[in-house]
């Protein structure tokens, strides 16, 4: 059983591609400077059309988190953290922390992204503790 | 701009049997929830002129709501399905009100039921639910259900200190009116120790913070407040109706502690011309039980961050200021999915009334908030209701 890959489309292709160089992006507004994740066709602050890419420094703090124990399927073992990012440079995220178990974790932790092979064309972007 | 307030009352509400139902599918049993209530309101299927019902997740259906009239061989001038849940439940009773208020339709019947029990796999339950994920940024990170609700519950214990006693105390008297209730699924009287120490699920919410997977349906009619009084039953009148609508994805919610029931009570309330002290009983949506604790804060029943010592102070249960969710709610009576708020609605109707069994009538019940809500704390629509347009 494989694990959930994403399905890239046009819009969020950059921000893959990005991942694969090892790098996190988000999406910006050239008309005002709005920084958003998920990538969309406008900006949520200006309604600008043209948007670009900037590479974030992929820290971050940790605002909510959780220690799954009863796997969504076989593909994800048990237990496993699934957290809620915010990163330094504002917008917000969902990932994993990889290199916990949830011993100690709290809310307003530091992390850093890292990145994992899912398959031959996704590289995910994780998070590790600072 | 006309108000909807004491324009539309609810004639007719019935629920099918609820847990465990093999042996009849979703449309069926949607089929037999609309007879019940039919039965219910004393009128046959011929005077129903409006339907509304929900799409169900173990049989669903691409036009949901005319299967169902084709299937009961109705013929209504006002049709609609709706594909998704909690909140989403009340906001048709919104729509029906309006469409009620503006001639489309006289009276119309809202059913639903799912066997996501009987009718899917465990995982299959799972995965579906889980869809509200987003597809690229969330889903592959293999958050469940559970886990998405983790993540309101752990960011409200980190801000206002919320323990997992004060979680439990949800999941305890909600038991304790199913308790009292012969139609729920778990009727196993529950202590805040044995949720505490039931399995873990996903941080903070153990196995008995966690909703039920059911099977059941669920329908109600409605019909303009003129009308109402022609009908067998004692009308429930609505009398408030509100909104809000925040996220769908909690990614990217503007507050993981704070919800669009801010908006929607207010909106409910301001219709009613009604404050939270005026309400004899609530209930609120509890898929797990960290969103009861956030609906009593954004309802205005304690103030923001004391939801926790509200509920655990015994406040919540019958006897209590505010009794919530006296059938046993979707902790302990049944959750078929989309359906669920539906038997809050249905018993609601019960105890304005004045027709629930004693042990378990709040007594002098004459008002009630009704709470819903749908995605991840998403979409959020409040009902008051009321046994008298004052």
């Amino acid at each position: 059983m494989e694990k959930i890959l994403p399905p890239i489309n046009a819009i969020s292709q950059p921000y893959w591609d990005g991942c694969q160089q090892g790098v996190l992006r988000v999406q910006r507004c050239i008309t005002c400077g709005h920084l958003q994740l998920y990538p969309r066709i406008f900006c949520t602050q200006c309604a600008g059309e043209d948007l670009d890419w900037i590479d974030v420094s992929g820290k971050g703090t940790i605002a909510s988190y959780t220690v799954v124990t009863r796997g969504i399927s076989k593909a994800y073992s048990a237990p496993y953290v699934v957290s809620l990012i915010d990163l330094d440079e504002g917008p917000r995220m969902m990932s994993s922390i990889v290199d916990s178990d949830g011993t100690g974790l709290e809310v307003g932790m530091s992390v850093e992204v890292a990145f994992e092979p899912w398959s031959e064309t996704i590289m995910m972007p994780v998070f590790k503790l600072l | 701009m006309t108000t909807l307030r004491g324009k539309v009352a609810i004639v007719g509400a019935a629920d099918t049997e609820v847990g465990i139902v093999p042996n009849i599918g979703a449309t069926d049993l949607c089929v037999r929830a609309a007879l019940s209530a039919m039965r219910d309101a004393g009128i046959n299927k011929d005077q129903i002129d409006g339907l509304i019902t929900c799409d169900s997740m173990a049989e669903p259906i691409m036009y949901h709501a005319e299967a169902i009239a084709e299937y009961l061989q109705i013929f209504p001038r006002y049709c609609m399905s709706v594909g998704t849940g909690g909140g989403t439940t009340f906001s048709i009773m919104h729509h029906a009100a309006s469409a009620i208020a503006t001639g489309m339709a006289d009276t119309i019947l809202i059913a639903m039921a799912d066997s996501l029990r009987s009718g899917l796999t465990r995982e299959q339950a799972m995965l579906m639910q889980s869809s509200t994920g987003h597809p690229q940024f969330e889903q592959p990170y293999g958050p469940t259900v559970p886990a998405y609700y983790a993540l309101i519950g752990q960011a409200h214990a980190a801000k206002y200190g919320t323990t997992a006693e004060h979680l439990a105390s949800v999941a305890v008297a909600c038991r304790k009116h199913a308790a009292l209730n012969p139609t729920a699924q778990m009727r196993e009287p529950i202590t805040v120790e044995d949720v505490i120490t039931s399995r873990m699920i996903a941080d903070p919410l153990h196995l008995l913070d966690c909703s039920l997977v059911s099977d059941g349906g669920s329908a109600v009619i409605l019909t303009s407040a003129e009308r109402a009084k022609d009908f067998a039953q004692r009308p429930v009148y609505m009398l408030g109706v509100g909104e809000g609508h925040g996220h769908e994805h909690i990614s990217q919610a503007q507050s993981l502690t704070t919800s669009a029931a801010v908006e929607s009570g207010q909106r409910a309330y301001q219709m009613a011309g009604l404050t939270a002290a005026d309400m004899d009983f609530a209930q609120l949506y509890d898929c797990f039980t960290p969103t009861v604790i956030v609906e009593l804060e954004d309802l205005g029943f304690c103030a923001k961050g004391e939801g926790g010592p509200f509920a655990a102070s015994g406040a919540i249960e019958l006897g209590g200021s505010l009794p919530i969710n006296t059938h046993g709610g979707m902790l302990s009576h049944c959750h078929p999915g989309n359906p669920g708020s539906m038997f809050a609605l249905t018993e609601s109707v019960f105890q304005l009334r004045g027709s629930v069994a004693p042990e378990r009538q709040v007594k002098g019940a004459e008002v009630a908030m009704v709470h819903a809500q749908g995605g991840i704390m998403s979409s959020h629509t409040s009902l008051i209701l009321g046994n008298e347009v004052n």
